[in-house]
């Protein structure tokens, strides 16, 4: 099953190698991964997509509770939560393909960000189906390039991850 | 007062009560090993030649004294050769400090001499690692470590002390305090747990007490063993855990595991419910982890809580230190005055006692050749029980938690999580250092020794009166055991061919050698090599074994518990 680790780390060099080194030393998988600064210039938000047994999780969330530099963790698929991940896809956009690309991106209530005579660039954000599924509508030749973000999320509501 | 990085460290650990460090100079040590000379008023630093044998010296002070191992040692390839130490004490969680040195900051990454990531290459063998790159933040990175590596599950951290930073200047003063938001030790047990699992024990029919490195490491044998006594309950240590509990105690089962005792494995294996103290169902402990003792129930004690349910479901798990888990039980067992119902527990020992008149220990005394077993025993008698012991890896060091049985704790000393050959003659350095006066005996094989055999000069340099007791078979005997059960004795690269003759080579070293090849005198002259003529001599004891002997019991691979080859 697929879970979303959130954390907070010290914003220092090498606290994002540690993150990935428990994971790949102790072979754990890491779908997606995401680090960006925080409102609190000395700490990260870390999220991270793994997949695994509840019991595989646990041991995993342990892990990282005893690495120093992680400062809080919580698996956010636990409970009621929000997850987000956008993706620019880079289409070619010729012809009647024009019209018709606009209408999907529509539907999905993606934004053409970028035009070329040949090419959209649509944004989309969503959770991870919502992005899969919007590719899988696409023709795989109309496709030139996908960057994805990886998820990010929050727990629903009062909860929150803070110190 | 304003001091160099270099001087401040040197102050540092004088201040924080270090008296001895283990390393080797070079390059981009040099303003350390400056200061030591300049600054060091108590401490003192052991020279040796290698560095792998320094991390393993500190590492044989830690767990013989309780205080933390300091080593220092310089950038690239003195750094690489701590990894072996470095990873040793890690899987044992051995509190060290080790400070290596490193190229200044302004030529990290350029590819420099004497370059290397140390932080990266260390990552997954520390608990933490820092590289300080202002002289202003040194005096609390080292705080930082010395609490790190001491408190919760103890651990190796490493400082990374580029040579800029050892020139620097900066104001000193020893900081008292020390606090990280990210690393709190857990210092109590949970209460309600420790009611519930007591609550479980005294309603056990077939209770074993399971207990493991961390008993040693948290200082709590006496608790263990209060706590043993007032509930009557076998007990069984893991090769970590040899001497937390008396194995002269009646109550004690043996060793469990891979060459562990009948009645220890089949108590386990038989049991319903498995006490687990400062253990973690090592592979070598469990066998097969499917066949793993199916009837029990298991309460975990650990301080940490990724050891819980790692490899085998735990119904009652009590994070916490050990000593202040089992001191409240001990405390609560007595208030509540409950006790165990002594005819049931009657039942189970009546059937553990049957199982241990196998006497799987048993071996083969006849013959003109030595059994390893034996010279063992010997060293037993002849040291009353009451020397450390360090080893090496193998079939000696199989022999020797099996044949020299501890009462107490942090007298044996050995690589049980990675299995490191060559750790046993620098641990015995360490021992030696901390406890001059104390009988130390390395117990190696001409395999292991080979691989720090170095160190010899060092014993010489600093009057280190260890007796090496060499179990020399000619084989890498564990490896010859293995091919010889599950790969039809195709001895391959296990001989030891070309063998240097002992003797000769430690009296060129300056020391005392004296080789035992014969069953009828060995006993004698075991004794001269552990006599008052030879007390502030190093000796080095090759003792000609019996080249077929293997270790017994054995659990093979795969197998469970109930499954030993006995003889």
């Amino acid at each position: 099953m697929k879970h979303i680790i959130s954390m907070l780390i010290e914003n220092e060099s090498g606290a994002l190698s540690r993150v990935a080194g428990l994971f790949s030393a102790r072979g754990y998988n890491i779908h997606a991964l995401t680090v960006a600064p925080t409102n609190d210039e000395t700490l990260s938000r870390l999220t991270l997509v793994t997949s695994g047994t509840n019991q595989q999780v646990e041991q995993i969330v342990k892990h990282l509770n005893r690495l120093i530099d992680v400062v809080k963790v919580v698996d956010i698929t636990e409970g009621e939560h929000i997850e987000r991940e956008l993706m620019l896809i880079k289409l070619k956009a010729t012809g009647a393909m024009r019209e018709e690309i606009k209408r999907l991106a529509d539907i999905f209530r993606g934004t053409i960000v970028d035009v070329t005579t040949n090419i959209y660039t649509v944004q989309l954000v969503g959770e991870a189906q919502k992005l899969d599924a919007f590719v899988d509508a696409i023709d795989d030749a109309l496709i030139v390039e996908i960057v994805r973000s990886g998820a990010v999320g929050l727990m629903r509501g009062e909860k929150s991850l803070h110190l | 007062m304003e001091l160099t990085g270099a001087q401040i460290l040197i102050h540092y650990l004088e201040d924080e009560g270090v008296e001895l460090i283990w390393g080797y100079p070079g390059g981009a040590a040099l303003p350390i090993y400056d200061a030591l000379d300049t600054d060091a008023k108590k401490l003192k630093h052991v020279l040796v030649r290698h560095e792998q044998a320094a991390v393993h010296a500190a590492d044989g002070f830690a767990r013989s004294t309780g205080l933390p191992g300091v080593a220092l040692v310089t950038s690239g390839p003195g750094a690489t050769n701590t990894v072996t130490g470095i990873a040793t004490a890690y899987m044992d969680s051995i509190p060290l400090v080790v400070i290596t040195g490193q190229v200044a900051t302004p030529m990290i990454g350029l590819d420099a001499f004497q370059e290397i990531d140390t932080v990266g290459i260390t990552r997954p063998i520390v608990k933490h690692n820092f590289l300080v790159k202002d002289v202003k933040d040194l005096a609390m990175t080292l705080k930082k470590a010395f609490y790190i590596a001491t408190t919760g599950r103890p651990g190796p951290v490493v400082i990374d002390f580029p040579k800029d930073v050892q020139n620097a200047l900066c104001d000193y003063q020893y900081p008292q305090e020390v606090s990280l938001r990210s690393y709190q030790p857990i210092v109590k047990g949970h209460s309600g747990q420790i009611k519930k699992a007591l609550d479980m024990m005294l309603a056990a029919k077939q209770p074993i007490l399971y207990t493991g490195g961390g008993v040693v490491l948290g200082n709590a044998s006496a608790a263990l063993t209060e706590l043993a006594h007032q509930l009557g309950f076998p007990v069984t240590n893991t090769l970590m855990g040899l001497g937390g509990f008396p194995a002269s105690d009646k109550q004690f089962v043996g060793m469990l595991g891979m060459h562990g005792t009948y009645e220890a494995n089949l108590s386990m294996h038989n049991s319903d419910l498995i006490i687990a103290i400062g253990a973690r169902f090592d592979d070598r402990v469990t066998g097969n982890l499917e066949k793993f003792c199916p009837d029990a129930k298991v309460i975990h004690i650990d301080i940490d809580p990724a050891s819980i349910s790692k490899n085998v479901a735990v119904d009652i798990p009590i994070v916490g230190p050990v000593q202040q888990v089992l001191t409240e039980m001990n405390q609560l067992l007595k208030k509540s005055g409950k006790k165990v119902d002594a005819e049931v527990l009657q039942a189970w020992w009546t059937q553990i006692e049957a199982w241990r008149a196998t006497k799987c220990l048993r071996y083969d005394q006849l013959g003109h050749k030595i059994k390893p077993q034996a010279a063992m025993e010997a060293v037993w008698r002849i040291t009353k029980g009451d020397a450390y012991v360090t080893s090496d890896v193998g079939q000696h060091q199989m022999f020797a938690a099996q044949y020299y049985p501890f009462d107490k704790p942090r007298r044996w000393i050995n690589s049980g999580g990675l299995g490191t050959m060559g750790f046993g003659l620098p641990a015995a350095m360490g021992v030696q250092a901390a406890f001059p006066k104390e009988t130390v005996v390395c117990v190696t094989g001409e395999g292991s020794i080979q691989m720090n055999i170095q160190e010899l000069s060092t014993c010489l340099q600093y009057g280190l009166p260890i007796k090496v007791l060499c179990l020399n078979n000619g084989f890498l005997g564990m490896v010859r055991q293995w091919q010889e059960f599950f790969y039809d004795r195709r001895y391959s690269m296990s001989y030891m061919d070309s063998l240097p003759d002992f003797v000769k080579l430690v009296e060129a070293y300056g020391h005392v050698g004296i080789r035992i090849d014969n069953p009828e005198t060995m006993e004698q002259q075991l004794a001269e090599a552990f006599s008052d003529q030879y007390k502030d001599r190093f000796v080095f004891i090759d003792v000609i074994t019996d080249q077929q002997e293997n270790v017994y019991p054995m659990i093979p691979a795969g197998a469970g518990l109930d499954e030993m080859i006995l003889v």
